[in-house]
């Protein structure tokens, strides 16, 4: 293990600091955090919005800081982890430790004082559920790790949505519910492609432990009820005509790039191409979907 | 040759000049939107 204990003579690059927030990871959560802020029925002050996505990200940036701090062991034995500032030896685990709370902490204080306190005690359940269920009692323990830890994942609009309103209503508990759903085969259909290295890592995703058949039904399993979360805004009257049709569109060729996905075997030598393509097409997929809610909700 | 102890003394500095960089621009923008907040506030009679 590389996972320097103690702390370094040389203090770590400010850059480090910023690769522990998962940079990448928080476009995303900025996104659908900022989506679900617009698609609201009313309108929030520029200033105020600012700040309630800044706190968005600033609270998936702690959570991000506190599962590299927890899972440096872990990230030392994959590849794609290798690199982090932990296990790479560039910063030492408490100061990990100290910037991921100390983020937490501001970024909760900011959004109860500045914005309300229902968006607070929204974002404080997000990096809790993040770093306590998913990453310390989760992802070690069971493969259905990432279907609950989805869940922290699936906030950022909620907490949007709170942040403008002051509550919180049908739409963003199914915005909640779409980005929970889809996390399963968006996961597993990466787990599928990069299984050497969870399980040389130890960790039970499911192609490990259940193995690549039951992911595969798995990954169809779930893409049924995300599929009606995400087009049943439309004929409950939630939203307009436009999210309709791109829901409908869109879902529909997720549903197809998963049954793909759902329907094969890999042979030896694979590709594992429709695996890819599910994985990339799913990411777009998110964007989509809160990009269209958003057009829709402002032109009408 | 050079001096490994000297290397490390400066890559120390270099290091700490730039986190005090960065920790002084990211107070003035943290300064400057707890202004905006509460001109924001005040506006709406919210302080």
């Amino acid at each position: 293990m590389t996972t320097v204990d103690h702390p370094l003579a040389i203090p770590a690059d400010w850059r480090d600091f910023l690769a522990l927030t998962k940079p990448r990871v928080m476009t995303l959560v900025v996104f659908t955090g900022l989506c679900g802020m617009l698609a609201a029925p009313q309108a929030i002050d520029p200033i105020l919005g600012f700040t309630a996505v800044l706190c968005i990200a600033l609270g998936a940036g702690a959570a991000g800081a506190l599962n590299m701090w927890y899972e440096a062991d872990l990230d030392a034995q994959m590849k794609r982890t290798r690199g982090r500032p932990l296990p790479a030896g560039r910063m030492d685990r408490q100061s990990a430790l100290h910037f991921g709370v100390g983020l937490a902490v501001f970024s909760v204080l900011l959004m109860g004082l500045a914005i309300n306190l229902i968006a607070a005690a929204i974002l404080t359940a997000s990096i809790l559920f993040y770093v306590i269920i998913y990453t310390v009692w989760l992802k070690r323990r069971t493969p259905q790790n990432i279907v609950i830890g989805g869940a922290a994942g699936a906030f950022p609009p909620l907490i949007g949505w709170a942040a403008a309103t002051g509550q919180v209503t049908l739409l963003p508990f199914l915005l909640f519910a779409l980005v929970f759903l889809w996390t399963p085969p968006h996961f597993w259909a990466l787990a599928l492609f990069v299984k050497t290295d969870y399980a040389n890592a130890g960790v039970p995703m499911l192609p490990v432990v259940a193995g690549e058949r039951t992911t595969r039904h798995q990954i169809g399993l779930y893409t049924i009820p995300m599929a009606a979360v995400a087009v049943v805004p439309w004929p409950l009257g939630l939203t307009g005509p436009i999210y309709g049709a791109v829901s409908i569109v869109a879902t529909a060729f997720f549903a197809l790039l998963a049954a793909r996905v759902a329907l094969r075997m890999a042979a030896d030598g694979d590709t594992m191409a429709p695996e890819k393509r599910l994985f990339g097409y799913s990411v777009a997929y998110l964007f989509i979907m809160f990009g269209a809610l958003v057009v829709d909700r402002w032109v009408a | 040759m050079n001096d490994p102890r000297r290397d490390d003394e400066d890559l120390i500095r270099k290091r700490q000049r730039s986190r005090s960089i960065v920790m002084a621009l990211l107070l003035g923008a943290f300064v400057i939107l707890m202004f905006g907040i509460s001109i924001v506030k005040i506006k709406a009679g919210m302080l």
